[in-house]
């Protein structure tokens, strides 16, 4: 298991330098100009980040608001009750991912507060922490996808598909939990 | 929708918020040499369970602290953001330029026949699903939406009831929505703008989680087609017995 890990931690140190010689090289066989490239993408990269101000302003306010009331901690409290009378209390812990794993299928900007959230309150490099970055790492907004998919064609009877996508979302929260669990717990 | 779960979320905070700290303010006023007592016992017992004991004055100083708490993290956060977002756009910008995406759509062409058994070699479809599916892998969000777009026009040319999706569609969408890229660099820059000493020693595990999103969304897709309940509602016979010629 520590050598698995191991190699898993390396190889995933080494994704991002990797990723870059790739394209570097790929760019400098297909002769682009590479800096001015760079520059150009980069504009786009801080009109990203400034936009999505306002709305995480929207969705931290209303999360950190809920969480101050003690209202979550309720919740909690009759989870993890729940969690002991099915005998999982030992993982009554993960309980503290529900929010995300609500809001992640609904609003990536949602998803994205409760995430932030989790780490500012837990650290990102916390068990909690690092399981949520699996969670948002691999699912993604079922819901306005397909909202924004079928309702540019304009079809209205989707069949299988939502309850296709929703085996899968529920798939990837299980597997990032249980495995958040081998990792770091 | 969003609209009314902010709302009511917001609602209920707040509520819940002043209703807890004015039962536990009037439970003070009522019996405060019981309640000491009992929060001393808790505190000896477990230190984890304390009891939520906050007073109307303390809940309201907790909520506005909250409030102003969130719009300072926002910001603090973009702007952390700024500089890895750029750095990362201003990469994809070169990917983008040097036709990655092209190559990578080249190398998953076989796989696409696979899943779209539907698509006739060559049609627009495939390769506007090509071109999303591997914008996505790269982590290119904004140009895989125009190109998903499109991809579903096309595919709408293939279907006989405009209005009912057809299985090319279903399994295009679940793997749309189960995520598959290479580098989430976003989430990376997310914990970096929260601190974290290790941003990036997760991009394996995310990897495995996301292949097995993927399997369970293909065989979810392949098995719930088949269901007599999800079968396209009028004289679907001739659409069932080419499905299973191809397959």
């Amino acid at each position: 298991m520590d050598s698995l890990q191991l190699l898993m931690d390396t190889v995933s140190q080494w994704t991002i330098p990797g990723t870059i010689l790739l394209i570097i090289l790929w760019g400098a066989y297909k002769k682009v100009p590479m800096y001015e490239s760079f520059v150009t993408g980069a504009k786009e990269g801080f009109t990203v980040a400034v936009t999505i101000i306002p709305y995480l302003v929207a969705i931290l306010f209303i999360i950190k608001v809920f969480t101050a009331s003690g209202a979550f901690d309720d919740i909690k409290v009759v989870g993890s009750w729940v969690f002991a009378q099915i005998g999982l209390g030992d993982y009554s812990e993960s309980l503290e991912l529900l929010p995300l794993a609500l809001t992640r299928p609904l609003t990536g900007g949602g998803a994205r507060g409760v995430l932030l959230e989790i780490f500012d309150t837990q650290g990102p490099d916390s068990f909690l922490g690092k399981t949520a970055t699996l969670m948002m790492g691999s699912t993604e907004t079922t819901f306005y996808i397909m909202t924004v998919y079928y309702g540019s064609i304009q079809v209205k009877k989707i069949r299988h598909t939502l309850p296709a996508c929703l085996i899968a979302d529920a798939a990837g929260i299980i597997t990032a939990v249980v495995l958040g669990y081998i990792l770091y717990g | 929708m969003l609209n009314k779960i902010w709302f009511w979320l917001l609602l209920l905070g707040i509520l819940y918020g002043f209703g807890k700290a004015a039962r536990n303010s009037w439970l003070e006023s009522q019996e405060a040499p019981k309640a000491i007592a009992v929060a001393e016992g808790a505190s000896e017992e477990t230190a984890t369970t304390v009891p939520d004991r906050r007073d109307l004055q303390e809940m309201g100083r907790d909520i506005n602290a909250a409030a102003l708490d969130a719009a300072e993290l926002a910001v603090s956060i973009c702007i952390s953001l700024i500089g890895i977002m750029a750095l990362w756009l201003g990469l994809l910008n070169i990917a983008k330029d040097a036709g990655l995406v092209d190559a990578l759509a080249r190398l998953l062409s076989p796989l696409m026949r696979w899943l779209f058994p539907e698509i006739p070699d060559g049609h627009p479809a495939q390769g506007a699903m090509l071109m999303n599916i591997s914008a996505n892998v790269l982590g290119l969000d904004n140009a895989a939406t125009p190109m998903g777009l499109k991809a579903m026009q096309e595919l709408q040319t293939l279907n006989q009831h405009k209005d009912t999706a057809t299985n090319a569609m279903a399994m295009f969408l679940a793997i749309n929505t189960s995520n598959v890229t290479l580098v989430p660099f976003t989430i990376i820059g997310y914990r970096v703008a929260a601190g974290s000493t290790d941003p990036a020693g997760q991009l394996v595990p995310i990897i495995l989680v996301t292949s097995v999103t993927s399997i369970v969304a293909i065989i979810a897709v392949r098995t719930l087609s088949r269901l007599p309940r999800y079968a396209i509602a009028e004289d679907s016979a001739t659409q069932d017995s080419e499905s299973r010629e191809v397959q």
